[in-house]
This record gives C-alpha cells, structure tokens and sequence, in this order.
C-alpha cells in the first residue's frame, strides 16, 4: 500500500470519530441545558468547548458562550479547526484521493456526512441542530458500518486505526474535563448538577444504559470514571481502546512483517493500564493521569507517522 | 443549411415512423410515462451525485464540483453499424501508430512528401525530445478516443482523434450501471453488448505493453495529477476497477533510471504507468521545470526503458486538428487502403485558398484552433453574432496556421428529456480503442455526449452538454436461440 494512501486513511478515520464524538458532545450539551432542574447554562457550553479543545479558538472570535454561538462554532465553524465541518470536509477530501483505498458505502456514508452539512451556515433552532446532529451520528454510524464490512487488509486497519487512537484522545479529554468543571456555588459533588454533568459525559460516548447494566447501583463519579478507563466491555473506554491499537498494529505487522516503535508503545501501555486499579488513579490524581495518557497517545501516533512512513 | 436533421430513432420521418431495427426502442420512448423517465433521470443523478461523480468547471469557484447532466434515453447502435464503425476505428488507431512511430523514426510519410514535413516538424505538437526514441512495443497511442459524429444513415464522420489523454470512459461504464438499474426492462428487450470488459481488457493492455526486461507480474499504476483534478473520479474509478494503485507525482521516485512507488513497506518498482498528466507536467527536468504534479527523472528512466508510459509522450502531435486533416492520407499510406471512415471536409487556413475560402465564409463555418480542445476557442459560424465574428476573423488573420474551418455539420439527433418534453437533440460519440502492439479491441459502447440546450451544437460538458449510455445491440445471429 502507498505510504500516502495509508496516511490519509488513518486521518480520515480520525477525522470521522472526531466529528462524530463532536456531534455527540454538542447533542448531550444541549439535552443537559434543557434537562437540568436549573439550566446548566454557560458552565455546561464552557465545557464543551473545553473537551473539544476548542475554547482558545472560540475566544479569538470574541463571542460570548451561548448555547447557540457554542454550537454553531463547534459545528459550522470555519476558523474551528476541529468543527464537523471541517473534519467532514478533511476526512472527505482524503476519502476523494484514496477512492479506491475505500469501499463504494465506506466513500458513500462520508461523502453523504459531507452533503448533509456542506451549505448550511446556522445551526437554528435546538430542534433543527437535534435534527442536523442526528443525521450526522446516523452517517457515521453508516460509515462504522462500511469499515467493518470491509476486507481485512491494510485499508481496514489504517482506518480503525485512526478511529481508535481518536476514541482514545476523545474519551480521556471528555473524562479530564469533568474534573475542571467547576460546579455552580452551592451545589455539592454528587448533588443534582453533578449527576446531570455525569449523565451527559455517558451519553457523549452512548454508554447510558451499558452503565446500568455493569453497575447495579446507581451513579457514583467513581464508577463512571472506571468503567470509562478501565471496563474493556465499553468499545470507547480507554482500556478498550489501548487493546485495540495494539491488536490493530500486530495485525497490520502480519500483513506487511514489520513492526516497529509503534508496536512496542502500544503493547507497553496496554501492559501498564492492565496493571492499574481505579483507587490508583484517583490517588495519583485523575487529572495526571489522563494528562500523561493524552501525551502518551500523541507520541504513539508521532510512533505509528514514523514506522509507516506516512511523511 | 436544412433545418431538418437525421434522427437516430426517427430517421428523417419527423416522429412519425422509426428506422427499420429501432421501432422497440421507440415504442419504449413512446410508451414510458414522461414522469417515469423523469423520476428515473433524477434517481440516476442524485446516484452519481453520492458518488461523487463529478467534473471540475476551471474558473468556476463556487460550483467546484458538478456532475454531468445524464440523459435517461439511450443512444443505440445496431450490430451492422458497430461492426462498420468499429472496423473503421481499428484501421484508423492502426494507421495512427504507425504514424506516430514513423514520425519519430524513419520519417517516411515526410520523405515520401505525403504530409508536409514543416507541418509535422514546427509543430507545437511535435516533441523533439522522443524523436528516435522507440517505445516498448513500439506503441504511442494505447489508448484512443476517436470523436465522431453522424450525418445520415451510413455517414459516420472522424470529428478529432485524441491520443493523449482521452477522458470520459468512466461515463460510458457508469451511465450503464444506472441503466442496467433504472431501466432494466430495455435490457430485457434488447440482446446489449456489455461494457463492463472494459478495465479488464485495460489491465490486460498494461500488462502487455510493459517493458521486456520487467518482471513475469508487471507492477502497473495510474498516475493521477491529484484529487483537485476536474477527472479525477474516472481516474480512482478506472485504477480501482483495473485493480492498480492510484498514485500522484510525490508517490513516485526515480533512482538510477528505475521508477519506484513509496509503500508502507518501502520502495516498490514499477514497470507500467497510465498517466492522466499531460506530457508538458511528466517531468520537470525535461519538460516544463515548474510542473508540482510531474515526476523528476521519469523520461531518464523513459529512455532508459525501465518504464511504458501509456501514452507514450509526443502522442499530442496526432490531435493537431491540421494534421488531422490530412488522416484520409495518413490512413491510406499505411494500411493500403481507403479510409474506411471519413473525415470532415477541413480547409487548412495555413493554406492561401483556404484561408480565403474561410474568411468569405465565416458566417457558414466552424472555425477551431488546429491545438484546441474542450469546446474553446473555437467559432461556430451560424450561431455567432456580428462581433464575435469579426473578433474570431482578427485573430485567424494574425496567425492562420493556427486554425482550421470545417463545414458546420447537420450533426444527428437522438430523443432527450427536455423540459418541454422528449426532443431531439444533437449527439457527437466517442468510442475508446486500446492498442497493445497485437491489435486493436474496441469496447462495443462509449460515451454519448448530447448538446442539452435547443438547437446547440456544442456538447463539451464545458459548456453545457450531458450524456447518454450507448446500447450496442448483439447480432441478430448471436441471441440465444429458444430452447425446444
């Protein structure tokens, strides 16, 4: 396969789990503004754009934070490099040139993603954005769909490749936002707010009810950040994730017998996170943890660049 | 000039009764309710829309990316008129090649004072750097389009030959797919030739024409300028349905006269490369030094013979629409025999009778640029105004070897779904033919382009035209008979 050709599969793949983690995000935002016994309000739009790491970028535009501003920047923004707009319109310029890397519905669901909001300036109102979101989580379920349908060869695995150091990235810096959100004056940890703050982080990564099932007993902050670090039963937990780009790197080390740099940090940080209890995180500080696994994923990826010359 | 026109359907009945072989084609246009044709045609554009079958419009910004209007009603060719036209075809891409190689060999044809060797030597066309230079197999133009139109019955005309890059291919095997699902019934009425062997019968031709020192398992690629290019769909398209790899310029890399292709493994070398890249881009070292999309070192490794490029660069001197007029001449020269196609008539404006001719008639006539192409630059007498007239006769008289006058044609007719109904509207045809050294296979089939607007007789998707699928119906003698 060419170096390039693995390179913009790997990115579309990326690219694809970001606008859908991104459409996810802004729809549980909205629910939780909507939902909350007292409205969630900036503190809930702050955050979101702080998990989408795109609040430096939104105060360049000297917008206040509204439930609409936020929305339409994480959505339609041009000047937002990690809007669904400008990942749809990377992931899908990507798709054109490996056209025939792809399969016919694996192009199809993307290029359709990309029709569905190419054109649209304004996100209106919350019902037309549940609208709009919805569509898009439904392309890239289709697009989920198409990759899994797709011949086990270097295509497939440069794409769930992508899509899973994504997840990774995605799922941690949803949880270490958690952990900034600052809680309106008067309201305890565990109370009314909080809870609202932690359904909405399960339904961003659309565990709800698969938190029901693994824990019988009702919500705790805790338990919520276990199962999204460490239960391999939830394809987005971090341990989920860290198995997969492992199996992903061997896998693609037998079809092509090399492996490299990428391989071994793989398999060492999926060594270490199976050594590592909850109470361990939350002693040695959640936020360092998920700060130095954020760091670790990048250079992974820097790893995965380097052994498969995508340069 | 008569304003009736030969209809491929309707003859010159004017609706009122279909040629002999075409009454089932035409009861199917007749009989099929407008909103179904209608529904169809729209299901099949929204179809290559997700597909993403589109073309760029250069200096178009804001509708980058638009697909080429596809006509519901197909163009058909009965088996007795294939077999004529493709006949001809494989005679005049033979004559062709031949031309090509001696042109850049032996130079026979000039000594021989059959074409004008200032005609052929200071042209812009003509590519000095290739000159004796062999390609493997000794072929130039692997892959032909020849444009033809029709003006009777029995009268086929050679429009342009292209032998450098002819694009389009992609339109006849997906306007087909869409017919095959749109309308299967007229595939249940008539025995169809498929076109579908085209890219296999492509690769094959690959394979074939690879250098002789390469490998039992030739390494072929497609050579695209890149995803912004306005045929880069039938670029992906054709290199995934060969089953080659599409790569672009910084794919590549030459090293000592050998071309090689960047994979996640490393280098791989490879033997055959169908580039979309005009010769100008191939390779800044030798040709324009400015060109991002071409490869450095490839016409070493060319000339070296560690490479077939399909086509072979120098092709372009072919499509030179002055030397085209002399192809009645060319054809004859080689193959021994008449033409079996004939040309349009063409006064060559370099010549003082014919620019005469041309400049008293230029109201009648279409005038094109002898190295133009896409629909520009070219003067379509009858419908230009006063001005555009007299600024197209400006510029012939400026450089009148840079232009060429023909009639302008009683181009055919095929039913298309207009606005106000089913009309008829004119059709040009380009079949594509593959040489690889043993002969010549035309694929039963090509692209149809139909000018859209009333009476236009401009049917470049540049300006304004669509297409049809093109049914070559199976020989009689040929559809399987009825089990007893």
């Amino acid at each position: 396969m060419l170096a390039r050709t693995a390179s913009y599969l790997y990115w579309i793949g990326r690219y694809m789990e970001r606008a859908e983690f991104t459409a996810r995000l802004i729809e549980a935002t909205l629910r939780l503004d909507a939902l909350s016994a007292r409205p969630a309000g900036e503190a809930a739009w702050a955050s979101a754009l702080s998990v989408a790491a795109a609040r430096e970028d939104f105060e360049k535009t000297g917008e206040s934070i509204t439930p609409t501003n936020v929305a339409n920047f994480l959505t339609f923004s041009k000047d937002n490099p990690n809007s669904i707009y400008n990942c749809l319109y990377t992931a899908r310029m990507n798709a054109r040139a490996v056209r025939t890397a792809l399969t016919r519905e694996g192009w199809e669901s993307i290029n359709r993603a990309w029709l569905a909001i190419d054109g649209r300036s304004s996100v209106g109102s919350a019902q037309g954005t549940i609208n709009l979101l919805e569509a898009l989580i439904a392309e890239s379920r289709g697009f989920e769909g198409a990759l899994h349908r797709m011949l086990r060869q270097e295509s497939h695995y440069f794409l769930m490749l992508g899509e899973s150091i994504e997840r990774a990235d995605n799922t941690a810096r949803l949880i270490d936002v958690k952990y900034h959100i600052i809680l309106p004056e008067g309201e305890e940890v565990g109370g009314m707010v909080d809870r609202d703050q932690w359904g909405t982080i399960l339904q961003t990564v659309s565990a709800n009810t698969a938190f029901r099932w693994l824990y019988r007993d009702g919500l705790s902050p805790r338990r919520v950040v276990e199962m999204l670090i460490l239960r391999r039963e939830l394809p987005r937990s971090i341990a989920a994730t860290v198995d997969e780009v492992a199996s992903l790197l061997s896998e693609l080390g037998k079809l092509t017998g090399y492996q490299g740099e990428a391989d071994r940090l793989a398999r060492l940080r999926q060594q270490r996170i199976n050594a590592t209890g909850i109470r361990e995180i939350i002693t040695g500080g959640l936020h360092q943890y998920l700060q130095a696994f954020i760091e670790e994923n990048r250079l992974l990826s820097q790893a995965i660049t380097r052994q498969f010359r995508f340069d | 000039m008569a304003n009736r026109y030969f209809d491929e359907i309707w003859g010159n009945s004017r609706g009122r009764k279909p040629r002999p072989g075409f009454e089932s084609i035409a009861r199917w246009i007749r009989e099929t309710p407008r909103r179904e044709l209608r529904r169809r045609q729209d299901s099949a554009e929204t179809a290559f829309r997700q597909l993403g079958i589109t073309f760029n419009v250069y200096g178009d910004e804001d509708e980058a990316e638009r697909i080429i209007p596809f006509d519901i009603i197909p163009r058909v060719f009965t088996a007795d008129e294939w077999s004529k036209l493709s006949d001809g075809l494989e005679q005049r891409v033979t004559a062709l090649n031949m031309f090509l190689e001696d042109v850049y060999g032996d130079r026979k044809i000039l000594n021989d004072g059959i074409v004008p060797a200032d005609l052929i030597l200071c042209n812009p066309g003509f590519t000095p750097l290739v000159n004796g230079h062999r390609p493997p197999h000794g072929i130039y133009a692997h892959i032909c389009g020849i444009d033809m139109v029709r003006t009777g019955p029995d009268e086929f005309l050679v429009l342009e030959d292209n032998a450098r890059t002819p694009s389009g291919v992609s339109y006849m095997l997906e306007n087909r797919e869409a017919m095959l699902r749109l309308c299967p019934e007229l595939f249940e009425t008539f025995e169809v030739e498929p076109v579908d062997g085209y890219p296999d019968a492509l690769g094959e031709m690959m394979q074939a024409v690879a250098p002789e020192g390469a490998s039992g398992d030739p390494c072929c690629v497609l050579l695209t300028p890149g995803h912004f290019n306005s045929a880069f769909y039938e670029h992906s398209f054709l290199a995934d349905n060969i089953g080659i790899e599409l790569v672009e310029a910084a794919d590549l890399v030459v090293d000592d006269d050998i071309v090689w292709m960047r994979t996640i493994e490393g280098r791989k070398r490879v033997d055959v490369i169908y580039r979309r890249i005009d010769d100008d881009f191939l390779d800044p070292l030798v040709f324009r030094p400015d060109s991002m999309l071409g490869v450095p070192g490839l016409m070493a490794a060319y000339f070296a013979g560690n490479v077939t490029l399909i086509n072979a660069p120098g092709g372009g001197i072919a499509d030179d629409k002055a030397i085209y007029s002399y192809m009645p001449e060319i054809v004859k020269y080689y193959s021994g025999q008449d033409a079996k196609l004939p040309n349009v008539e063409t006064w060559r404006c370099r010549e003082a009778d014919a620019l005469k001719y041309t400049l008293d008639n230029l109201a009648e006539l279409v005038v094109k640029k002898v190295d133009g192409s896409g629909g520009y630059g070219m003067l379509v007498g009858p419908t230009s105004t006063t001005e555009e007239i007299e600024e197209f006769r400006a510029a012939l008289k400026a450089n009148p070897d840079g232009y060429i006058a023909q009639p302008t044609l009683a181009l055919s007719t095929v039913p298309t779904l207009t606005e106000k109904g089913i009309k008829g509207r004119h059709v040009d045809f380009r079949p594509f033919c593959l040489s690889d050294g043993k002969g010549v296979t035309t694929i039963p089939g090509g692209l149809t382009r139909v000018a859209l607007r009333e009476g236009s007789l401009v049917v470049n998707s540049s300006q304004g035209g669509g297409t049809k699928d093109s049914l070559v119906l199976r020989p009689e003698s040929e559809q399987p008979e009825a089990k007893d």
